[in-house]
Formats: C-alpha cells, structure tokens, sequence
C-alpha cells in the first residue's frame, strides 16, 4: 500500500513534469514566433508567463510543506530539492521566452534588415535541449541528461556566428543598429535558455545520484 | 581511523531466539555512533552488550568477540565492574538514585574507593559542568534529585555515567521521554561529550541521528544491516532496506 507521501511525491513529481512539458511548448512556440514573425503566437507567450510563474509558486509551496511534515531524507529529499532547483530554471525558460516574444512584437512591425541565418538552428536546437532536458527527467534518462548538457557548447558556438554576423551587419549599416541590438538580445536569450535547459539536466543527474556537475552534493 | 570498539561475528541468543546475527561494526573513538533500527530489530541488545548488560538476562548465548581498544570484554578474566566503569551507560527513562544531587554523582566515586570530600566536590562540579547542569543546580546540590526536570534529570544520569571517568558512554534512546528544548540541550551536551568520550546511541529519532552522529548502523531483524558515515547513510544508502526504513516506507 502506498503511503501518503508517496502520493504527496507523485503529486510533486506530476506538478514538475507539467512545468516542463508548458516550457517545452512555449520554446517550440516561441521558435515559430521568431521564425515566422508569429505575433498571435507571441501574445500567448506573454500571457501565460503568470500561469508558468503560479505553477512555480504552487511547487515551492508543495515542496516546502513536505519538507516541514515529513523531513525528508536520501531519495525524498533530492526528489524535492531537484524540484524546488528547477522550477526556477524552467520559470527562467518561459520568463527568456517571453522576453523574446515581446521583443519580435515591436522588431516585426519594421523589419528591413535580413533575419540572421543562424538564428533559426540556434532556436531549434535550444528547444531541443529543453524537450531532451525534460525528458531525461520524466524518464530518469542519464544518457540523455549528459547528451544536454554536451549540446549546451553547439548553442554558444551558434550564438557567436549569430553575433558576428549581426555586428558585420551593424558596421555595414549604423542606421539598423535598434534591430541589429534587437536580434542580438533574442540570441542572447536563447543562449541563456541552452543554459537553463543543460541546468534542467544537471539536476536531473542530482536527482538519480546525488551527484551534481560532478561533485556529491548529497 | 582509531577504533575503540571492534565487534567481530558477534551473535546474541536468547534461549532459541536468535538476536544478533553476525554482527560486525568498528565503534571509532570520539565520534558518535548512532544505532537505529525498527523495535525489536537488536540495536539495544546490541548496546548492552558492549558493558554486558546482557549477562544479566537468563538464558543468554553469546559468541563472537567484543574488543575495547584489543581486549575481548567477554573474556573470563574481566571484571565486569571496572568494565561497566569504562563502559557507561544512560537509559531512556531518567533514573536518578532517591538521594541527593551530589550523592548521585558522588555514588559512583565512592563505589571505586574515593572518600575524600574535596577531591569528591571535585568531581562532582566537574561532572555536572561536563553535564551542562551545574549552573542550574550549583545553589542545590543537597536537595533530592527527585525534584528536578525530566530534562534535567537526564543530564544528571549523564553527569553521573562522566563522574567515573568512562572511556566509552552507551545511550539507549535517553531523549525519548524529553520534549524538545531538553532534547537539544542533551543533543548540545552530546557534541560536547564526544570531545572526550565515545559515545554510542540507540535512537529512533532518524533526525536526531542526522543531527548528532558521525557513523550510523542500520539494524534489521538481528542483522546489522549497513554500517557508514551518517551522512552518506541518510543520503545514498547501499541497502533497499535501509533506504525503506529511513524513508519511512519500511514494512
């Protein structure tokens, strides 16, 4: 028979993998939004930022009660502690996307530079990062984790062919340089997101092994 | 690691009631062991038999050895009561003696031959200090012991195991019967008490064990089931049935 923690646990678990799975679909949207200019696509993104902040809020609260009621230690402490890590990643996730969103909404409008070539792989391959990131979650998948967190040096290199190719254009052509800062924020933020999604998969190694880049933490 | 206690294939029978089962743990010294394990399971029974508490009981096999620093306590030759001065013991309920304070502590003493009163006013002090109860009890020595906190009480039973100047002191769960302000004061103490003796605890308080011990053993059904550094027992436990039990989800 199972306990009541063991449910408390699996409701936790439920609540972090519905987390991840909205991060999953606003990276996949915002990709779309960048890609085709998708203001319709952008305004959802920036709507739902409170609801991915109210599941966070709602996560922290869960974990933080099991914490005073049942004092959890080895498996059930890093079951919390991994969700309470990375929540905060994953609101970063949807708080970078919809950050990207806003700023396509007044880039789009009058757009004459061309959209920078690697732009596109760097926002498919981030949203890749996230949906392995998060699998390796939900499936306790320690090959894929490391895969994640191997992929995080292919984002940054693409971040910096973005930004050479954005300030080639900025020395070109001074008077674009509002959009060239614009496109050159969006990389940024989707670099960032690389980042978030390989932290994503740090702690899902933590949570399997207590082992967190590298070092034992508990 | 300095050992202090070596228990080698030990194992406990009362009558055809196998208690101990090939028991086999390093006690190190000035540290805190802490034993935990569900009723029943052996970890007092363990306890007692490193003062020999056990012998007391009819119909008790024991096999196996038990060295304190290399000297097998269960050879013939050992007077179990300079052993039981090595070896204290506190107990879950507090038990002072129906006398006073100062008797309590200066019992022990006199037993081992000191009459002297102020080599005895001595230790008495220096026990309760060690205790962390003189201040609460310096104006009252010759008051009964009776009259004193559960809480405090305790600290009395420890000051009375330290006025004998034991190497090892055995504790069998002696905050169960406290609430929570005396039990930090015993849990303070203890960090203290380990400074200069090796304790050894049974408890079945997995937080007080996190808390206060440095080593941890796991008893299940008579079988000493894991045996580590608390820290990595609480966290990454070897054993399914240690993490079952630790987690509550044992049974």
């Amino acid at each position: 028979m199972r306990n009541k923690f063991d449910i408390e646990l699996e409701d936790l678990n439920l609540d972090l993998i519905r987390m991840g799975a909205r991060a999953e679909q606003t990276i996949t949207k915002v990709v779309k939004v960048i890609e085709n200019c998708d203001e319709a696509g952008a305004r959802e993104i920036i709507e739902d930022d409170d609801l991915v902040d109210a599941m966070a809020r709602q996560i922290e609260s869960r974990s933080m009660k099991l914490i005073m009621k049942q004092q959890p230690v080895a498996k059930d402490l890093r079951i919390i502690s991994t969700a309470l890590k990375m929540i905060t990643d994953i609101e970063r996730i949807c708080d970078q996307a919809s950050d990207i969103s806003e700023i396509t909404l007044s880039v789009c409008k009058e757009i004459t530079i061309p959209r920078p070539q690697h732009i596109s792989k760097m926002g498919r391959t981030t949203a890749q990062m996230v949906h392995m990131a998060v699998d390796s979650y939900v499936h306790r998948d320690m090959g894929l984790a490391e895969e994640v967190i191997g992929m995080d040096n292919e984002v940054d290199r693409l971040y910096d062919v973005v930004k050479t190719e954005l300030l080639d254009m900025a020395i070109e052509d001074r008077e674009k340089i509002d959009q060239i800062v614009d496109f050159l924020m969006i990389a940024k933020y989707l670099e960032r997101i690389g980042d978030h999604a390989e932290n994503i998969a740090e702690w899902a190694v933590f949570s399997e092994t207590g082992v967190h880049k590298d070092r034992r933490i508990l | 690691m300095d050992i202090k206690i070596s228990t080698k294939n030990l194992n406990l029978y009362y009558g055809q009631n196998h208690a101990l089962k090939d028991v086999n743990i390093e006690i190190e010294a000035g540290k805190i062991t802490a034993l935990i394990g569900p009723s029943g399971c052996g970890k007092s029974t363990y306890l007692k038999t490193l003062n020999r508490m056990n012998d007391l009981v009819e119909g008790v096999k024991i096999t196996g050895e038990i060295l304190l620093e290399g000297e097998n306590i269960y050879d013939p030759k050992v007077d179990v009561t300079i052993l039981r001065k090595k070896v204290g013991m506190v107990f879950q309920k507090p038990n002072p003696f129906p006398m006073s304070i100062y008797d309590n502590i200066a019992y022990g003493p006199r037993v081992h031959g000191i009459k002297n009163r102020s080599d005895l006013d001595e230790i008495v002090e220096n026990s309760l200090k060690g205790a962390a109860l003189w201040e609460e009890v310096r104006d009252r020595l010759k008051k009964s012991a009776l009259g004193l906190s559960g809480g405090q009480q305790q600290r009395l039973c420890i000051a009375r195991a330290i006025a004998v100047s034991p190497e090892v002191i055995l504790m069998d769960e002696p905050t169960s019967a406290l609430d929570p302000i005396s039990t930090t004061k015993i849990e303070d103490l203890m960090s203290e008490l380990k400074k200069k003796y090796t304790v050894v605890i049974v408890t079945h308080n997995m937080q007080q064990a996190v808390r206060i011990s440095d080593r941890t053993a796991f008893f299940l059904l008579g079988e000493m089931v894991e045996f580590g550094k608390t820290e990595d027992l609480f966290s990454m436990p070897k054993d399914k049935r240690t993490e079952d039990y630790i987690t509550g989800r044992f049974g």
